[in-house]
């Protein structure tokens, strides 16, 4: 009741409109200005500051979603190469709903400084040979067309044959819906060539970072000799609102979390990205 | 007998059909001339409008509450047939059933989605969507199968693997993931069939084989219609359009080389003929296993993991271009 009264006091701040009322075209994923605002706690950090913290709040330890080139910053010694630059998306199948593929795909290139969801470096962490494919979940969700698919296997080829360890980094909504069956397939594509990579007995670790979901998740993102993850990424196969209108019921809290999967058993441990490079290089020293 | 909307047309043949047989039975009227006639009727409309099948109407007949499922075709095919149950972890999925198969003379391990035949096995069966322990028992099915030299056959038929808590909480995608590493290696022939849905991640899940075959009137694809158009239509309202757009019928599909072809069904669909549906499956089956024994052993893991490598299609831009 003394709640009721507190509202009817206050009423003239009550919001007008319920809900967030910024458009998304005026949203941004990385901030370029000198304050950052953290997505988790809404506090703010100079830009410098969470930069040099790993894009990690330093209020709350949230780890904001970053590009595959941060990754590779983040991983390698000094300087990188990139791998498998040359492969394009298309439009093939002439997909078009309420915007059409290539339009989507247009858009993405504008919108990034890479060319696809998955971009392909080869350099070294800690002194050690390291391939590692990292996604971008900006370029269409991070979604997995045939071209993800095909950086991915060409990625397992190459490590097979340089005997070098691959780490590939996921964030992902899943397959590429406007890849049609194109995209399903690079499940199974992806998954039957990371068998040819344990057979040569090269290390493949899986780093699962927010979010990894559907389709992703369903075959590369869950076949690392060792998965791990960023802490509180979403993670799963099933999205949490599909989830929540086939059961018609609240998930609970926590549900999907890096912690819920690693306390169901799906991840060998949980790692902080600021610790990243250095527990790579210690994973690589047994393997 | 169900007629789906756009079998409407049919619908009114058959009752005039069935009025001038009763006629017929009542008095000493001679109706056969008029029931052959309608009967030609029928074939002809039937024809017609089974000619011009739109993507979204053959999603519709892979889901004709009268479709043959999994159970049947195996009562049908089968000799002898011993299910087998359990993933050997934590329970007994009923979406997803398998066993040790007699088929005339040919040993095989059966595995395939299962939908309900009412409504209350439909609930049994969870409508085909299967938890974790169904793709886990799949794989110990397949593992049996391996151990001792019998082919592997798969039926799919399932709306996707089953969204809710306790499937995240035992890990669907890990199961999923897991088939497909281990079905890529499995040391004996995988034949798989589209024989109804063939729904994203939960069909995939027992679809890496050496020969995958789609019947007719199935489909195949990342995203069902309905999904598809909720998320990039923003609304439900446009299944057919999203269905067009997602190219999921068996046709596209051998066009797009994803397949490698189609199980011709019975006019109308496999519903209007169950019996002859099941006799070109079990001929269909038995072909392909025996031309898959053929192939020697190791030869055949790498053409079966060589076909799924060269799924996908991109361009190639030459350096000068990227620059």
């Amino acid at each position: 009741m003394e709640e009721e009264s507190t509202v009817q006091s206050k009423g003239w701040f009550k919001r007008l409109k319920e809900g967030i009322q910024t458009a998304t075209k005026h949203k941004k994923e990385v901030p370029d200005g000198v304050w950052f605002k953290c997505d988790s706690c809404k506090e703010t950090s100079t830009v410098k500051e969470i930069k040099e913290n790993f894009y990690i709040c330093p209020k709350c330890g949230y780890h904001s979603r970053i590009g595959s080139h941060d990754y590779f910053d983040i991983i390698f010694d000094a300087s990188f190469n990139l791998l498998f630059e040359h492969l394009k998306s298309y439009d093939f199948l002439a997909f078009t709903d309420l915007k059409g593929y290539g339009d989507r795909l247009q858009n993405a290139y504008e919108k990034n400084e890479v060319s696809e969801a998955i971009t392909v470096a080869e350099g070294k962490c800690h002194s050690r040979r390291l391939v590692v494919a990292a996604m971008d979940f900006s370029f269409i969700g991070g979604s997995m067309g045939s071209v993800v698919g095909e950086k991915i296997a060409l990625a397992i080829e190459h490590c097979t044959n340089h005997k070098i360890p691959l780490l590939i980094i996921s964030k992902s909504g899943g397959a590429r819906m406007m890849e049609s069956a194109f995209s399903l397939m690079q499940l199974a594509k992806t998954s039957a060539l990371l068998t040819k990579l344990a057979q040569a007995k090269i290390p493949y670790l899986s780093l699962l970072s927010d979010p990894t979901t559907g389709g992703v998740t369903a075959s590369f993102a869950m076949l690392g000799d060792l998965n791990f993850a960023e802490p509180q990424a979403l993670i799963g196969f099933a999205g949490p609102r599909v989830i929540k209108e086939t059961i018609k019921k609240d998930l609970p809290e926590g549900f999907q979390t890096s912690e819920f999967l690693l306390e169901h058993g799906f991840l060998d441990f949980i790692v902080a990205r600021d610790q990243l490079k250095d527990r790579l290089a210690d994973l690589l020293y047994f393997l | 007998m169900v007629f789906l909307e756009f079998e409407k047309p049919l619908e009114s043949l058959y009752e005039q059909l069935e009025k001038i047989t009763q006629v017929g039975q009542e008095g000493d009227l001679d109706v056969d001339p008029m029931v052959k006639e309608l009967e030609t009727k029928i074939r002809k409309k039937r024809k017609e409008i089974y000619d011009s099948l739109t993507g979204w109407q053959k999603v519709q007949l892979s889901r004709h509450p009268e479709r043959p499922y999994t159970l049947y075709y195996i009562s049908q095919i089968c000799d002898k047939f011993i299910e087998l149950h359990g993933d050997r972890r934590y329970s007994d999925d009923k979406a997803i059933v398998g066993g040790l198969a007699k088929i005339s003379g040919t040993k095989a391990i059966v595995i395939g989605h299962q939908k309900g035949v009412n409504t209350k096995m439909r609930q049994f069966r969870n409508f085909g969507m299967a938890n974790p322990e169904g793709y886990r028992k799949a794989l110990r099915l397949m593992r049996i199968a391996e151990k001792f030299g019998l082919p592997v056959v798969c039926l799919i038929d399932t709306p996707g693997a089953y969204p809710g808590i306790e499937a995240e909480e035992r890990g669907q995608a890990e199961a999923i993931a897991r088939n497909l590493f281990e079905m890529a290696q499995l040391r004996t022939q995988i034949v798989c069939y589209v024989i109804g849905e063939g729904a994203s991640g939960g069909a995939i899940g027992l679809g890496l084989g050496d020969a995958v075959y789609m019947f007719e009137n199935t489909w195949y694809s990342v995203i069902s219609p309905e999904s598809c158009s909720s998320i990039l239509w923003r609304s439900w309202d446009y299944k057919e359009q999203a269905a067009e757009a997602l190219k999921l019928t068996s046709d596209h599909m051998l066009e797009f080389g994803l397949i490698d072809g189609i199980v011709k069904e019975p006019l109308g669909g496999a519903h209007t003929d169950p019996e002859a549906m099941a006799a070109t499956l079990k001929k269909h089956l038995k072909q392909t296993i025996s031309k898959l024994k053929k192939i020697e052993i190791e030869e055949l893991i790498d053409m079966r993991i060589k076909k799924f490598r060269n799924m996908g299609k991109f361009q190639e831009t030459s350096d000068q271009e990227m620059e």
